[in-house]
């Protein structure tokens, strides 16, 4: 195995092979139109027949300049636009900006608040991984479990409507805490929620796991090394799946994720189906979480005493989470104004694709299908 | 001239063999102009199932439960604009979907919806079928390679991969039903579609459970081929669309479009015609041992009248839940009509001379039904193959098993 981390252009076409028939590698577009591409990703193929020599990925058809708007803005304005990049888990990216300001102003939100931040965060985790695995179903030919996957997030959005008005770009969170209280009942919708999801889950493992066509369409396909993982920055149930057990909420805990107790899955053999067996039981554990927290939901405020006009002291500071999808990170340079001087995000998406052309070398075209389901990408967050 | 058309009323042999034109050409009308009312059929009733396995309610707005929406695609597709890519191969572009639509159509030609009721009766009716049904590979790749690009391309070059070696199991797994017929006192065997089931009829068994379970293997055998064979999930390959978009057919819009639907939907009634005609008894009702006599034969013969009085009481029950509003007015009465049309159906169904002769068209058609619906099912449930495993599935597993069974049939036909 070549070094995963050196650059490798694999689009200069071979030599023409004369010695049987005129058979000639093909370069072919997949994207950024593609029913399977998740948005607007665009992979520059190079094949022989079916299998796959090499790929390129072209990114920035979804670019916003998200980190050049945060110049312009100021830390309160500009949480909303975080939403805007992973928008299938907004409520981890706005958890990670605000807790990263916080860290910057040293303040903490009061443990009410963190809860709620919490039990938020887990649903939108779990909306995540149910999106991720209908979508990567579909990919893989069967349609059915899209449709349930979809019945059973709707439960998750209507929460987050009941609670801030939004579904999807939920801007949930304020830097210091939460704007708002918990609505009326709020407790005993998640609680619903959590007796109403194990059995769907139940039923997507019944779908799928047990599937021979599943199983031969996803044991052995997209194979990655833990040391790879590494080596590429490789992130969240990718790296897991690798038999790496890191997971930032039990490595580098924050918002009071050391008080729950839960398990780190992981896999050994870092292929598709691990992948898919790795967010399956962080599901689980993500119930489990949720069910701590809303069992142990303190009473109290839910701000901290933050100034109105935010502006922090000069100075930088790096704060990342664990999202759906990986190690979301911010970065932020602050000159004492109030407007951050740099804002620069880390985005597990992206630097998870990067790990695409390893994991599909060699394999045929329908596997690069099956991978990029796999690795789970945004393309809003990957272009931001 | 009159005479030319009542002479043949008297004899009782398909009009192909009695060499009866006028009655030919009517036999043609009635089966392609059914077929092609199948084809709608079931692309409502695929819509609706799948829609119905996904927690879905399919087509709603077009009259009562979507039941216009095939005409509304239909005259959607008609009116399109029909592109021709401009560096396509104009001639095989234009050619492909008629390959396709001949092919699965010219196979109508043999199935045997009853003992004369079939346009002719070929002594090599069997081999015909799947020689023509094979046809449509050609206009596959054509369409594939006409397109100019590489999604079709690949997608041509799928399907033409996989229907080659699908066929090789499918054609071991019929030779093994055909072995079958030979097992009778003159020791000739027969390759007439109306022969084969009337071997069976003779045997007194359905070839599906005659030397068990080696019948019904092949049957499986058979009924996985032949899904291969029409390119439906999950071995939809060549049109797989999260792969390859939309696969061969991908350059083709509008009419042309609508004409490769039409040739699959097609495909698929054949080849399960071949499924009934050679494993369940074409159209020979069930249990004639264990539910014998005349009382039986009477009751089964009620079936036709019962399934469209059925079908005419659930419109009724679907008209008693529409919507009480204006609104919906037209709908409702839309609906009461096609349930008071199935069931005039129904009820001249029950009259003696028609229910005798529809009897066995509607057996026929019922166990063909039964394999459409396990299309659709295969579609809700299992994901796609992958190009390698399709092969090693055809191949490995299917080919190896229809020789097994093919050898174990001709070796316990020569025992017994």
């Amino acid at each position: 195995m070549t070094d995963p981390t050196t650059y490798i252009s694999h689009l200069e076409l071979g030599e023409p092979d004369k010695t049987y028939l005129d058979t000639n590698e093909l370069i072919i577009n997949m994207g950024p139109q593609h029913p399977a591409t998740h948005g607007v990703l665009r992979v520059i193929l190079k094949l022989d027949g079916e299998k796959v020599l090499g790929t390129e990925c072209v990114i920035g058809y979804l670019h916003r300049g998200v980190e050049k708007i945060a110049e312009n803005r100021t830390y309160a304005m500009f949480n909303p636009y975080v939403d805007r990049m992973d928008y299938v888990a907004a409520v981890s990216n706005g958890l990670g900006y605000c807790e990263t300001v916080e860290k910057l102003l040293n303040v903490e939100a009061p443990p009410r608040a963190r809860y709620i931040r919490v039990i938020l965060t887990e649903l939108n985790r779990l909306a995540s991984h149910m999106l991720w695995l209908g979508t990567h179903a579909l990919d893989i030919g069967a349609m059915t479990p899209l449709f349930y996957t979809f019945r059973d997030r709707e439960e998750i959005l209507k929460i987050f409507e009941k609670y801030c008005g939004a579904r999807l770009t939920t801007h949930a969170f304020r830097i210091g805490g939460l704007q708002y209280e918990t609505y009326e009942g709020f407790e005993k919708d998640v609680k619903n929620f959590l007796d109403f999801v194990p059995p769907k889950i139940d039923e997507y493992e019944e779908l799928l796991s047990t599937n021979r066509i599943w199983v031969e369409r996803t044991v052995g396909v997209g194979k990655i090394t833990g040391a790879n993982c590494i080596a590429l920055g490789v992130t969240g149930p990718v790296l897991r799946a690798s038999g790496v057990k890191w997971d930032i909420r039990k490595a580098m805990p924050y918002s009071g994720y050391e008080q729950f107790d839960f398990d780190i899955p992981t896999c050994e053999n870092g292929d598709t189906f691990d992948r898919y067996m790795v967010r399956m039981k962080e599901m689980r554990q993500s119930l489990r979480i949720i069910r701590q927290a809303v069992d142990g939901i303190p009473s109290g405020p839910i701000m901290a005493k933050v100034p109105k006009v935010i502006k922090p002291p000069a100075g930088e500071v790096y704060h990342s989470i664990e999202a759906p999808k990986g190690e979301l990170g911010y970065f932020i340079v602050s000159d004492g104004s109030t407007q951050p001087y740099r804002v620069r995000v880390r985005p597990p998406s992206f630097v998870n694709l990067q790990a695409l052309d390893l994991m599909v070398r060699g394999a045929l075209v329908a596997d690069v299908i099956a991978v990029i389901g796999t690795i789970d990408i945004v393309l809003g967050e990957v272009d931001r | 001239m009159l005479d030319y058309i009542t002479s043949y009323l008297s004899s009782n042999v398909t009009p192909g063999q009695a060499g009866n034109f006028f009655w030919a050409t009517v036999y043609v009308m009635v089966v392609f102009g059914g077929v092609s009312v199948v084809v709608m059929a079931m692309n409502w009733l695929e819509r609706k199932a799948l829609a119905h396995f996904q927690i879905r309610l399919g087509p709603m707005r077009v009259g009562p439960h979507g039941l216009l929406q095939p005409i509304a695609d239909a005259i959607k597709l008609a009116t399109k604009e029909d592109i021709i890519p401009a560096e396509a191969d104009k001639l095989v572009f234009w050619v492909a979907p008629l390959i396709i639509l001949c092919a699965s159509f010219t196979v109508y030609i043999v199935v045997p919806f009853g003992p004369t009721h079939a346009i002719t009766d070929l002594n090599i009716g069997i081999l015909f079928m799947l020689g023509v049904s094979s046809l449509s590979v050609l206009g596959i790749v054509m369409a594939g390679w006409a397109s100019n690009s590489h999604y079709p391309l690949m997608g041509g070059l799928r399907s033409s991969a996989q229907m080659i070696s699908y066929e090789v199991a499918m054609g071991l797994a019929v030779i093994s039903a055909i072995l079958m017929t030979s097992l009778n006192s003159t020791g000739i065997g027969t390759l007439s579609m109306i022969g084969i089931v009337q071997a069976q009829q003779q045997a007194h068994v359905w070839y599906a459970f005659k030397f068990f379970p080696l019948g019904l293997i092949a049957l499986i055998i058979f009924s996985i081929a032949m899904v291969a064979e029409t390119n439906r999930a999950p071995f939809d390959l060549p049109e797989a669309e999260s792969e390859l978009t939309a696969g061969f057919h991908t350059e083709y819009s509008g009419l042309r479009w609508s004409l490769f639907m039409l040739g699959e939907y097609a495909a698929m009634g054949a080849v399960s015609s071949i499924a009934v005609t050679l494993w369940l008894g074409g159209w020979l009702r069930p249990f004639p041992n264990w539910l014998s006599g005349s009382f039986f034969d009477l009751v089964f013969s009620l079936f036709p009248a019962f399934t469209f009085l059925a079908l005419a009481g659930f419109c009724f029950y679907g008209v008693t839940r529409m919507p009480k509003h204006p609104y919906f007015r037209l709908e409702t009465i839309g609906l009461a009509g096609f349930g008071a049309v199935l069931g005039l159906i129904g009820l001249i169904l029950l009259i003696t001379p028609v229910r005798t002769r529809v009897q066995d068209i509607y057996w026929f058609l019922a166990k063909v039904a039964v394999f459409l619906y396990l299309y659709i099912w295969y579609r809700a449930t299992f994901p796609r193959y992958r190009f390698d495993q399709l092969m090693a599935v055809g191949w490995k597993v299917l080919l190896p098993a229809s020789l097994v069974v093919l050898m174990a049939t001709a070796i316990v036909g020569v025992v017994i």
